[in-house]
């Protein structure tokens, strides 16, 4: 192997990776909130909404889980446009992010809230508390915290699974290492060096996550 | 110019999808193999192979599939090897899925209750006896739902190996709506292929999970 590493393109370029995780992070940020909002929504509707609604929450589920991210985001970003929703490159990478995510989120909670022992409900309402409050209460922020962990991987996962919205040319930080790669022709070094970056973000997103898990669900951890 | 027939855009997208399988079956083969070594060196009693398995299972799993490929595709290349894109696409996709079902496994492997162990070590069995007769058969039963379930994020995986340039099922339906200007229906049919693909076995581990409910006996 007769190659020379050559990392001295990091001096020029650092502003536009800079850039790039910018974006990166602003995506996760955008996409795990809402995210995680619309799978709760999908959890209570699937769990104990309405009839009529189940079955199109478990088709939106079904379909979301059963086809590639990066084909969701095509349809999103290339196929809606034929029925009139024109939308920028960031709006379509963020609502494929939540529109996926809320489909993994609904089932992982949904799995949580199914844990909730019947007795519960009965014993919020005996408290006199409204449906909505005991649903708040008593079954979804135990349910939120005992699928915490597989949540927070989710998130971690579709934080990685971000790097795609390059392809439909949302500047994040892959969109970056492929833009320093084509002026520099150093495509090993520039995506080793991105490699490396989603890494770093994976983990401390994994540990604020574990943090967040904390403060949302204080002492409660003792059971 | 603009000739195509539905019938003509699912018959291209058709012929690529065998290539998402090949590609799929291909993956998820060889990543058993190699997890099966890497769940061996996880599980193992010595200091290095442990400490090995876990780096590896922590890189891949903590950096995206498509930065995998990019590597794999740029970086066997400095061998002074031309790389194919399906070459790349292979080694990438082996090598990503060996690093979760090793993980999944680990936790099957873990779930056989510790007194499987003693018993068997106090029957005098060797730790590959016991492997072989008491540990794996149990784990087995318990890892079959979720290896299933994993099946599904190998043929999803392989959709980003289109960026690459490997011509499957998802840069077919690119280069079918460059050629119809038609993105709506083409991609459309794309997700419908994957979900004819993925779905069957989403379903087929679901049912396994309550056939083979193993989680709550096995103790």
């Amino acid at each position: 192997m007769n190659y020379a590493f050559d990392f001295g393109w990091l001096a020029d370029y650092w502003p536009v990776l800079l850039k790039g995780i910018g974006i990166t992070v602003e995506l996760t940020l955008v996409g795990g909130a809402l995210g995680v909002s619309l799978g709760i929504a999908c959890a209570w509707a699937r769990a104990l909404g309405p009839g009529w609604l189940k079955p199109i929450v478990a088709a939106y589920v079904e379909m979301i889980r059963n086809t590639p991210f990066l084909i969701q985001l095509f349809f999103i970003f290339f196929g809606l446009p034929a029925l009139g929703l024109r939308m920028g490159e960031l709006p379509a990478a963020n609502l494929a992010m939540v529109i996926n995510l809320g489909a993994y989120g609904c089932e992982i909670i949904r799995a949580g809230i199914q844990a909730t022992p019947r007795g519960q409900f009965e014993a919020g309402a005996s408290l006199g508390m409204s449906r909505i409050q005991t649903f708040w209460y008593v079954v979804l922020v135990p349910a939120l915290q005992r699928i915490w962990p597989a949540l927070s991987s989710q998130i971690v996962i579709v934080m990685l699974g971000s790097a795609a919205v390059s392809q439909i040319a949302a500047e994040d930080l892959t969109f970056a290492a492929n833009f320093i790669q084509s002026r520099t022709f150093r495509a090993f070094e520039t995506y080793f060096a991105a490699t490396l970056i989603y890494l770093a973000l994976a983990i401390v997103l994994r540990q604020l996550l574990r943090g967040l898990g904390w403060t949302i669900f204080p002492r409660r951890t003792a059971r | 110019m603009n000739d195509f027939t539905t019938w003509d855009i699912l018959r291209n997208l058709l012929l690529a999808a065998r290539w998402t399988v090949l590609l799929s079956i291909v993956s998820f083969v060889g990543g058993s193999l190699v997890g099966v070594a890497l769940l061996f060196a996880r599980i193992g009693k010595g200091r290095l192979g442990p400490a090995f398995a876990k780096t590896y299972i922590e890189l891949f799993q903590g950096t995206p599939l498509l930065m995998q490929l990019f590597l794999a595709f740029f970086g066997l290349g400095l061998f002074g090897i031309d790389v194919p894109a399906w070459l790349a696409a292979a080694v990438a996709l082996i090598l990503w899925t060996a690093a979760f079902l090793a993980e999944i496994w680990r936790g099957c492997v873990e779930s056989v209750a510790k007194g499987q162990w003693e018993a068997s070590s106090s029957l005098g069995m060797g730790y590959l006896q016991q492997m072989r007769w008491v540990i794996l058969p149990q784990a087995l039963r318990v890892a079959v739902p979720p290896t299933v379930g994993f099946s599904v994020q190998v043929v999803k995986g392989t959709a980003l190996t289109s960026i690459i340039g490997f011509v499957e099922l998802s840069k077919a339906g690119t280069m079918v709506t460059n050629a119809t200007f038609e993105p709506f229906t083409v991609y459309g049919f794309v997700a419908l292929i994957y979900f004819c693909l993925c779905w069957p076995l989403s379903k087929s581990s679901q049912i396994l999970e309550r056939k083979l409910n193993v989680a709550h006996r096995n103790h």
